[in-house]
């Protein structure tokens, strides 16, 4: 341990996602943990942050021609890149931790940018060494490992979800908010509107779940066996890019989608094509259910069923169902 | 209309890909235009066409050129640019480029931008939303930051709106961890664009004729006026210390369902303790 002092990027402030939860795990090894957050934490999340050992949150009160940004706007990448560049000189931070979202990568870039600081996207764990920020990267759709080193003062880094189990400090503490003023520059690009869509279906969010089920071509279109099977393990499900194209599901699995390295992935009915294949392969467990034999999936898995979805996901579902209770 | 392209080269996805002495193996043969850059070249070159249908140039005005950083094994990355229809490829290259981080990529890509708008001003850059081999989906923000353009990334759909005085202001829909917005902003701008904003259009054969023998423009970072510690292995900000392939995976144990094959799921699964 240093007494570096890493910084990590808390938006939304009203609620501590799992993601957020690993990133301050893994930068409590590195230093002394604040976060930095665009609006004010609910008390909920006040507690949160105590108890992973978070001391101080640095709430931003961002302001543009002396005109204070609110809303939506303080979600826009421009904003919270402002907001963290401004923390890291008002702190003399060494290290900016953000989940690897793609609004979190583009904030990343301009706040690196801004700070002339090294940037790493994607990192599946970092260390010290000799007081340097060291990164490694699972890259080529999982095949290599690479680590590399940052060699500027600041780091800024994009963590990949499920790079870490969340694990609270050993000693709770007590953090403070403090806010600070952000001169956000005038930008060109007016948003015109933002929407959020809220997720009913009470299912972990797919780029943070700990077991993931995904459908393909296989189903048809029929994603019942699929959610199914996802409900019994309390996984999230997700699609392959082709089943997504067609309607099926809105969220798919691969390298332009959503990128997942759960601890189990099931895939059902999706054959394994390189780019989805770029967007799971660094998971832990890979299970495979498809009904030929040749599908390319089988080569990067650990257990496979050849068979049809429709029968063995809901069997599968069942089985569970019954030895879990 | 004059539009600047910027792709990339590389590994084919269905090929090997690997490292040798911590650099991405570029080997001649096994690379390719980055797919993802495909839709940015569509893109780029149906904001040409509308404006030509619309009357606001001429039939024949218009431009879409397309830079690249690579070497000489990347004129195959220009030669697909050519055959799905771009008018001009650009391709930076020097030996002291090799290493660029994020920040030399955009450095340099920046630099051929602004000399390509000392002949002519350059109404948008765009690109695609990621490398498939570095995945990082950061040179479009980087480069917009470098060329102090409005940036608006990652869009599904793209509009263009009739010039409202001199301004011509463009505006993208785009659908991103879980968030949809509209963001708009005055042209020049830069621009990425997803793969799911459009469909890239089959070469033609007239086109992919003319483009084994089209010119490719050749470009060293001195001809950009390029500060030499910018970019390459001089200005890289993360330095990679190693690689390794991961171990191959332990042969799969594979089941072939007869009846029992949910209940074989289930309980590799609970044997396993990932229940």
């Amino acid at each position: 341990m240093t007494n570096r002092t890493v910084l990590v990027l808390l938006d939304p402030a009203t609620e501590v996602r799992t993601s957020v939860l690993e990133l301050l795990t893994i930068a409590r090894g590195l230093g002394r943990v604040e976060a930095v957050a665009l609006e004010a934490p609910t008390v909920e999340v006040l507690a949160q942050l105590g108890a992973y050992g978070v001391e101080t949150v640095h709430q931003a009160e961002p302001a543009r021609d002396g005109t204070s940004v609110t809303g939506d706007e303080r979600h826009l990448p421009a904003v919270v890149a402002a907001g963290l560049a401004a923390a890291v000189r008002l702190t003399d931070a060494d290290v900016v931790l953000l989940p690897t979202s793609f609004a979190a990568k583009e904030a990343a870039a301009l706040a690196a940018h801004d700070l002339r600081a090294g940037l790493v996207i994607d990192a599946a764990a970092l260390r010290d060494q000799g007081g340097r920020i060291v990164a490694g990267k699972r890259v080529f759709a999982g095949s290599w490992d690479t680590e590399c080193v940052v060699t500027t003062d600041v780091a800024v880094v994009t963590v990949r979800a499920n790079s870490a189990v969340a694990q609270p400090a050993e000693a709770a503490v007590e953090p403070v908010t403090e806010g600070f003023a952000v001169e956000v520059t005038r930008s060109p690009v007016a948003l015109l509107s933002r929407t959020v869509r809220t997720d009913t279906s009470g299912r972990p969010p797919l780029d943070q779940a700990a077991v993931v089920v995904a459908g393909g071509r296989g189903t048809d279109g029929d994603f019942g066996p699929v959610e199914d099977l996802a409900d019994a393990l309390g996984a999230a499900v997700g699609a392959s890019r082709d089943a997504a194209f067609e309607g099926w599901w809105d969220t798919y699995v691969g390298q332009t989608g959503v990128t997942v390295a759960p601890r189990v992935y099931i895939g059902a009915g999706i054959s394994g094509a390189p780019h989805h294949r770029g967007g799971m392969q660094a998971s832990q467990v890979i299970v495979a259910v498809n009904s030929d034999p040749e599908a390319p999936i089988f080569e990067i898995c650990d257990f496979a069923v050849v068979g049809q979805l429709a029968d063995v996901l809901p069997q599968a579902a069942a089985e569970i169902r019954k030895r879990k209770a | 209309m004059r539009i600047v392209v910027a792709a990339k080269y590389v590994p084919d996805i269905n090929t090997e890909r690997g490292f040798r002495d911590c650099r991405v193996v570029r080997d001649a043969g096994e690379g390719t235009l980055n797919e993802l850059d495909e839709n940015a070249v569509e893109a780029a070159l149906r904001l040409v066409e509308a404006e030509r249908e619309s009357g606001r140039i001429g039939p024949d005005d218009g431009e879409v050129v397309v830079v690249t950083m690579a070497g000489p094994d990347g004129d195959v990355a220009l030669r697909k640019a050519f055959q799905l229809g771009v008018d001009r490829g650009i391709r930076v290259s020097d030996d002291t480029l090799a290493g660029s981080d994020y920040f030399g990529t955009a450095a340099v890509l920046a630099a051929a931008v602004r000399k390509l708008g000392e002949e002519a001003p350059v109404d948008l850059v765009v690109t695609g939303m990621a490398a498939l081999d570095g995945l990082g989906s950061v040179v479009p923000t980087l480069l917009g930051a470098e060329l102090g353009l409005p940036t608006l990334n990652l869009a599904k759909k793209v509009e263009l709106a009739p010039a409202e005085g001199s301004e011509r202001v463009l505006t993208i829909t785009r659908e991103i961890d879980d968030v949809t917005e509209r963001l708009s902003g005055p042209l020049p701008a830069v621009l990425s664009v997803t793969d799911t904003a459009n469909q890239p259009r089959f070469p033609g054969f007239k086109l992919i004729m003319a483009a084994r023998s089209k010119e490719i423009e050749v470009w060293t970072p001195a001809d950009l006026g390029l500060d030499p510690a910018a970019a390459g292995t001089a200005g890289a900000r993360t330095e990679t210390l190693s690689a390794a392939p991961r171990p191959e995976r332990a042969e799969p144990e594979i089941v072939t369902d007869k009846g029992e094959g949910g209940v074989a799921l289930a309980d590799f699964l609970i044997r396993n303790d990932l229940v």
